[in-house]
């Protein structure tokens, strides 16, 4: 599966487009993540448990679009997109989204 | 009165340990932008010449957040309105490590540039009580790297 984030293929010919796909995950912090935050909130600096947390989540929004391209017969997923969106206090929501198309 | 001393014992630590930190992620972003200088990042989207190129999605993201001292500054920014430089330089941080770890992405990847370069920043804890003054910044693109 290949995936960019333009709207073709390099070096390849979309031959046919499939229509969009899209992955979503909603997350939360746990109360371990939440100390630590709290101890930054002071000192500033990186919170490395929310990159890692955020990370993972694109990643398994990601899998699951993935998953649905293949589903619908798909080799490639163009013009990718990722957007964040906090639903509540302290969960995200990650949400990927992009074309499912068949390239040769 | 103990809560005033708190309070000032807080904006001490977050203004020497904040400072330091800060200090020390701008210096090795710039040491680190040294070392990525090669891999070039375009947010032009059309590729010239893709014909023997390959090309897959990278992306690198980072959470940061502000110390309490800044935190305190922009607020009283806030009552006079104005440039609030104490979050300017939080952003200009996130934003610049995020392309740094999409740019060490790629190079993992061995590729040799990145296009249609797309920044998206997040607030973190919007909305909660007591809220972090915290950011998520992701960079992603598409790297190219030749044929095999």
């Amino acid at each position: 599966m290949i995936v960019t984030n333009i709207e073709t293929v390099p070096g390849k010919q979309i031959v046919k487009h499939l229509g969009l796909v899209s992955g979503n995950t909603v997350r939360s912090k746990h109360a371990g993540r939440d100390i630590m935050a709290g101890l930054k909130n002071i000192f500033g600096g990186e919170l490395k448990g929310y990159t890692e947390l955020l990370t993972e989540s694109r990643e398994e929004a990601t899998e699951r679009m993935i998953e649905q391209a293949r589903a619908i017969g798909a080799n490639a997923v163009v013009n990718v997109r990722f957007s964040t969106s906090s639903v509540a206090a302290g969960a995200a929501e990650l949400f990927a989204y992009g074309t499912a198309v068949v390239v040769e | 009165m103990y809560d005033l001393i708190l309070f000032l014992v807080l904006l001490l630590l977050g203004y020497v340990f904040g400072q330091r930190a800060e200090k020390r992620h701008f210096k090795s972003i710039i040491e680190r932008e040294q070392t990525l200088r090669d891999i070039l990042v375009f947010s032009e989207r059309r590729i010239p010449d893709e014909d023997q190129l390959e090309g897959i999605l990278v992306s690198g993201n980072v959470v940061i957040s502000v110390d309490f001292f800044k935190r305190f500054v922009a607020g009283l920014r806030n009552l006079v309105g104005g440039r609030v430089s104490s979050y300017e330089s939080l952003l200009e941080r996130a934003r610049r490590e995020a392309i740094l770890r999409m740019k060490d992405a790629a190079r993992r990847k061995g590729a040799t540039a990145v296009w249609n370069l797309r920044l998206e920043t997040a607030s973190i804890y919007k909305g909660a009580q007591n809220a972090v003054g915290a950011v998520e910044v992701v960079a992603y693109g598409t790297a190219v790297r030749q044929r095999r």
